[in-house]
């Protein structure tokens, strides 16, 4: 989009989004303070740093808000919006990433650079945050500045605003085609195969993984020849210890649970911040699918590579379990 | 089947934008013999002109005669474009679903008949794929759409569709073309969408923001011209490279987005109606939640044809094409980002000294 460029000031555009890891070098060194006050401070400028660093940031902001005003900026085929997600949710997510959860990030260096890969995670919190927060490190914390496409539940789309909003950060719905779509076209895409199961499983289940949905992301990284990416997150289980379910509410409501937690609903909203655990991002050994004997179609094959993805998942756990010694402060 | 140019065309719905180019277009290549213009009504004056040596036949495709029409003038190839969208501009639904469907089952009748009918070209449109949030991000040609269209333009189509596949399993050696079209815009032609972002303040579904995928008129009738002259049969999707979001649509058209409740959709929507600005159906609300993109592949590659405008050149032209003047000019936007700029600057340095000078 060379017609987005006004300013001088601005250099970091959306035609310069770092895809490959050959964009990250000159973007950094061209105006690394513009970049790092954007990344660090946010949207906000701060008083205290130079003036050309703030002035920078602010360019960026008022080049962002022209650029959204206008609607001058691009979306992809599924209704993604790098604009919007590296200016606003992103940013808005990076507190709680860095401040809140203090989330360490190990074996980043098994995530592609570039080409397309199917990030496999274990998936737990009764809110769903521990896959916002993966995209925030693959985001922040790759040297690709990947963009995570996530895979998410039918009821996530059919919810007014949060629908849009999980389209507009790069979420699709969890079919094949769309799965496979993605990882033929070279992106980065995150599946969470519990589902519901996952998530919303009670306290005392914690950290034991659920079934593995039908193997379907198994068969679209197979079919599409990409390499698979497990994934152990520790912590999340901790935010929101779901004590109880009362199964009427959420039958009225449409929703899978409706959780209990030592502080919800019992102190109401302040019940819906979740509890400062310390959380840990393993990505663990890539599994090549494209030197595999068999084709998708082959329900056993499908069944076993499911199997060792979920135990890999699970071994990961237990040993970052056993590294740990306190669920806050790691 | 034989790869034969056409030499006696029968366009349905000339009296509209689209099949009239089609018609003026192929009029204007001496290789066909004839071409012949169907219509209840007869075309605008400004289209009219356009439509050279075209046979005007003013007909109604839901009346035998058409069929008459057909064997009498031995026409090879029919290109059934008349397919309506627009309950308001065919005398109300009721009249629309009867020129639709019922105006195809006589044409399609009448076809089967006569045996000089080479080929087949239907103007289908996306709508037939419906729109949820259980879609698949694009649909592909082989996709069928979760629950059956339930009304309007869209069920129109669908049943269309499925008659134009009953003849061509009757008349196999019939080259059968269904094109569906995305939402069509540009500088010419009128559609609901081209009425609806032509609105000052434009009526949204709060919480909801859709996908759009267009398609240039000029495509449209280039897509058209070739299904017309070559043969390619099979079921294509035509759309333009690219999506728009609805809201983002609506802020490069400079207009204004009026978020309703899903709830009061239907009563805007009628009260709308009822001041002939817009159409809003069901379907078409729809449409507002979830928006539709379909995969073209099948269309650059089998059909062989790249459209020249993407979804946001074909809209950026509508725009321009039609003056569309923005509420908040462009300009004023560009200009009151430099001035802030500036004032941040200046504001920096004049902090700047005082301050010094209190230290």
């Amino acid at each position: 989009m060379p017609e987005a460029r006004v300013i001088p000031l601005h250099t970091d555009d959306l035609a310069a989004r770092p895809k490959a890891v050959d964009d990250v070098g000159p973007l950094n060194g061209a105006d690394p303070g513009a970049d790092t006050a954007n990344q660090d401070a946010g949207t906000a400028a701060a008083k205290d740093e130079p003036p050309a660093e703030w002035e920078a940031a602010l360019a960026d902001l008022l080049a962002f808000a022209r650029r959204r005003i206008l609607g001058d900026y691009q979306v992809d085929d599924f209704g993604f919006d790098a604009d919007l997600t590296e200016n606003i949710f992103i940013p808005l997510l990076r507190p709680l990433y860095k401040n809140w959860f203090r989330v360490e990030t190990v074996g980043m260096h098994n995530v592609p650079d570039v080409g397309g890969a199917l990030v496999v995670a274990n998936h737990s919190g009764t809110v769903p945050l521990d896959a916002l927060m993966t995209a925030v490190a693959l985001y922040d914390d790759h040297p690709a500045k990947r963009h995570l496409r996530m895979l998410g539940a039918d009821l996530l789309f059919r919810t007014p605003v949060l629908g849009s909003l999980a389209r507009k950060s790069g979420n699709t719905l969890a079919r094949n085609e769309d799965a496979e779509r993605l990882l033929s076209s070279g992106e980065l895409v995150g599946v969470w195969p519990e589902g519901f199961k996952g998530v919303g499983k009670p306290f005392a289940d914690r950290y034991k993984l659920q079934r593995f949905g039908r193997g379907g992301f198994v068969s679209a990284a197979l079919r599409t020849k990409t390499p698979i990416v497990p994934a152990a997150i520790v912590g999340a289980e901790e935010i929101y210890p779901k004590i109880g379910d009362l199964k009427p509410l959420a039958r009225l409501l449409g929703l899978p649970y409706f959780p209990v937690t030592p502080t919800f609903p019992l102190l109401g909203p302040l019940g819906a911040v979740p509890l400062p655990s310390k959380w840990y991002i393993e990505f663990g050994e890539p599994i090549p699918t494209d030197e595999i004997e068999g084709d998708a179609d082959d329900p056993l094959l499908v069944f076993n590579l499911t199997d060792q993805v979920r135990e890999t998942i699970q071994q990961t756990l237990y040993r970052l379990l056993g590294q740990r010694r306190n669920a806050f402060l790691g | 089947m034989k790869q034969v140019p056409p030499s006696v065309v029968l366009v349905t719905g000339v009296s509209r934008f689209l099949p009239a180019q089609l018609a003026s277009r192929l009029a204007a290549e001496p290789s066909i013999e004839r071409v012949l213009g169907v219509d209840t009504v007869p075309p605008p004056r400004d289209l009219l002109r356009q439509l050279g040596r075209t046979e005007l036949v003013r007909a109604d495709i839901r009346n035998p005669h058409i069929a008459k029409v057909i064997s009498s003038a031995g026409v090879d190839t029919v290109v059934h474009a008349s397919l309506s969208a627009n309950p308001v501009g065919s005398g109300g639904r009721s009249a629309m679903k009867e020129m639709n469907v019922i105006g195809t089952m006589q044409l399609l009748a009448a076809c089967q008949r006569a045996e000089s009918v080479q080929r087949l070209v239907l103007k289908s449109t996306a709508a037939v794929y419906g729109a949820s949030s259980r879609d698949p991000a694009l649909f592909t040609e082989a996709m069928t759409p979760k629950e059956l269209p339930s009304g309007g333009y869209a069920k129109d189509a669908a049943e269309i569709e499925g008659y134009v596949r009953g003849f061509g399993r009757r008349r196999p050696d019939v080259s059968v073309t269904m094109l569906r079209f995305t939402n069509l815009i540009g500088p010419q032609i009128e559609t609901v969408l081209t009425r609806y972002f032509a609105l000052p303040v434009v009526p949204t579904v709060l919480g909801y923001d859709a996908r759009v995928q267009l398609l240039h008129e000029q495509d449209a009738v280039q897509v058209l011209e070739r299904a017309t002259r070559e043969e390619l049969p099979g079921v294509f999707n035509v759309g333009g490279a690219g999506v728009l979001m609805l809201s983002q649509a609506i802020r490069r058209a400079g207009r204004l987005p009026f978020p309703v409740p899903d709830m009061a959709v239907g009563a805007v929507g009628r009260a709308l109606r009822s001041a002939r600005l817009a159409d809003f159906s069901p379907g078409q609300v729809r449409f507002l939640n979830f928006g539709r993109v379909v995969d073209t592949t099948k269309l650059r590659e089998e059909f062989g044809f790249t459209p020249r405008w993407g979804t946001v050149e074909a809209f950026d032209d509508y725009v321009s094409g039609r003056h569309l003047r923005p509420v908040i000019p462009p300009e004023r936007v560009r200009e009151a980002e430099q001035r802030l700029l500036t004032l941040a600057q200046t504001a920096s340095e004049m902090r700047e000294v005082p301050c010094q000078k209190r230290v």
